[in-house]
């Protein structure tokens, strides 16, 4: 379980839950699950297409999510941001079956992107996600405070901190970045959902921002290291474990903080009764 | 230049706003001392949150000019305060009404902000605690935001607005949605504010009543156009029938002040 290729399938899937843990308390903040489900599927069409050229997968995935992130930025400017991002995933889907049409040759390299390899990474492609994860978190921390306030208040913020659009904008360039480093090494499935449970977990357990973030880094690295060893012995795929894992975890500590919730006020009922 | 002299802290001169075809703000000229509390009386859609717009530098005008501290908007935005008409934070957000308290004072800042333990950390806290308790509302600092009540979201909402100690403090519609007891505290809290810190209040409401104990100037506002000036000057039946440009009557009450006919003109054209 520990071999040097297993050392960087461990290295990569951290990165990526590192990352993805941080990002997702804005992505889940802003109310921007439907991009992080879009945008690595995006990228996915664009890994089809570099195969189709004969390009590197790392640059197709990167146009593809950058040039999908400008877009839903741009076309939410004017109209509803649901729509925005639901017409541009659309339109690089279809443009990845094409691509996927034209290349005759089968590539299940490709099908790969959705759903993760994870074992088999190679270090060229773990020193490229430790990279580009560095980025985006150095990206995230100079944001921090523009993206909570527009997050949280956006009328208020709009009127003292940067334009609501350019934060926007901004957020999803980042997202693309998360994007580009993580569907090469674990697929569009596990990226999109590392994303969204453990940053939708943590939420039901604190109310201070900081934690939060703090929580759903952990709760993104705990379940990754705990689908990669349960899939090491099982040979149940990653992404599978990835997915129900974080949504489990979600669906419990939602279930709890009810509860207990319910508890708390009827105890206060009781006593004031 | 304000009559004494004084480089007034809103300065509004012939601006006109026009949206969707439509004429939402005609000509108005407004000007607010430092200090004053002014009310922004007018029916729905009289134009009043579309000039709190304006004045935010949101939306810019076809024609006229809006000084706020004596320069164009925009350059010194941290010398106006805004609380929204509608407030809407999410219940399942994590954060507490301190840390929207925190953002009033640095959210436009890059960066982490300060660990609470530094010596900015600190003093950062005890701006916010301040500005919390400014508005009667310290015992919130530490309750996540979304799951407060209407009113005490407000008052965080003040509080964030007012921490960067702006010289201007704009609320759109906050007496709109409470309760007749919480009206009257909300306004007493915005006297108090005005009086002690020497900010400037400009609150848009469509009932000038609650506010008629509290006002040193009205700005009435009719289809877009405003009059303005000291209560009894402009709340007068030639006065406000030459705004809404038909004949409207007003008519004073037991300490109330009613317009009578002023919505003559949505039954007939
Ligand atoms: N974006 C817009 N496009 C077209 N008309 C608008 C827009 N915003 C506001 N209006 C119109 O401008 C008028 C004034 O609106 P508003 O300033 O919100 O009034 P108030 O705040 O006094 O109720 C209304 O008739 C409204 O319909
Ligand atoms: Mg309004």
């Amino acid at each position: 379980m520990f071999t040097a290729l297993m050392t960087n399938t461990w290295l990569a899937a951290s990165a990526v839950a590192v990352v993805a843990g941080v990002t997702g308390f804005f992505a889940v903040g802003r109310g921007s699950s439907f991009a992080a489900h879009a945008l690595p599927n995006g990228a996915f069409a664009g890994a089809a297409g570099a195969t189709l050229v004969g390009a590197s997968t790392l640059l197709g995935v990167g146009v593809f999510s950058v040039a999908g992130a400008l877009a839903i930025g741009a076309l939410g400017r004017r109209g509803r941001h649901d729509v925005a991002t639901a017409l541009t995933v659309v339109v690089m889907l279809a443009a990845g079956s094409l691509f996927i049409t034209l290349k005759t040759a089968y590539a299940p390299e490709v099908y790969a992107l959705l759903f993760g390899q994870l074992f088999g990474v190679s270090s060229a492609a773990v020193t490229v996600t430790l990279i580009l994860g560095g980025v985006s978190l150095i990206a995230l921390a100079l944001l921090y405070r523009p993206l909570l306030w527009s997050s949280a208040v956006p009328d208020v913020a709009a009127t003292r901190s940067m334009r609501p659009a350019v934060t926007e904008t901004a957020f999803l360039v980042v997202m693309a970045l998360v994007t580009t480093m993580a569907v090469p090494v674990v697929g569009a499935l596990l990226i999109f959902s590392l994303l969204v449970s453990p940053a939708a977990a943590a939420r039901c357990l604190t109310d201070r921002p900081g934690v939060a973030v703090g929580l759903g880094t952990v709760f993104a690295v705990a379940i990754v290291w705990v689908a990669i060893a349960v899939s090491f012995v099982t040979a149940l795929p990653v992404g599978f474990l990835v997915g129900s894992g974080g949504a489990l975890l979600y669906a419990a500590l939602y279930a709890a903080t009810r509860l207990a919730g319910r508890a708390g006020a009827s105890r206060r009922h009781y006593r004031r009764g | 230049m304000s009559p004494d002299g004084a480089v007034p802290i809103l300065a509004m001169e012939s601006v006109s706003v026009t949206l969707g075809g439509r004429r939402v703000l005609e000509a108005v000229d407004l000007r607010i001392g430092h200090g004053e509390l002014t009310g922004l009386i007018g029916s729905n859609g009289a134009g009043k949150t579309t000039l709190l717009r304006v004045v935010l530098g949101l939306l810019a005008p076809d024609a006229g000019r809006i000084l706020v501290g004596g320069q164009p908007v925009g350059h010194r935005r941290g010398l106006v305060g805004y609380v929204p008409q509608k407030i809407s934070l999410d219940p399942d957000m994590p954060i507490r009404a301190m840390d929207i308290v925190g953002l009033g004072l640095d959210g436009h800042r890059f960066g982490l902000p300060p660990l609470g333990r530094s010596r900015r950390g600190a003093a950062r806290r005890s701006r916010v605690e301040e500005a919390l308790a400014s508005v009667g509302a310290e015992r919130l600092a530490d309750a996540r935001i979304g799951r407060l009540s209407g009113g005490e979201q407000q008052r965080v909402m003040m509080a964030q607005a007012l921490v960067s100690r702006p010289a201007l403090l704009l609320l759109d519609e906050p007496l709109a949605n409470l309760d007749i007891s919480s009206i009257s505290e909300v306004v007493a809290v915005l006297a108090r504010v005005c009086r002690e810190q020497g900010v400037a209040v400009l609150i848009s409401a469509h009932d000038m009543n609650p506010l008629l104990p509290v006002m040193d100037r009205i700005a009435y506002m009719a289809d877009g156009r405003l009059a303005s000036g000291p209560t009894g000057e402009v709340v007068r039946t030639d006065v406000l029938s030459g705004l809404y440009r038909h004949p409207v009557e007003v008519l004073r009450v037991g300490g109330r002040i009613l317009v009578a006919g002023a919505d003559a003109e949505s039954h007939c054209p």
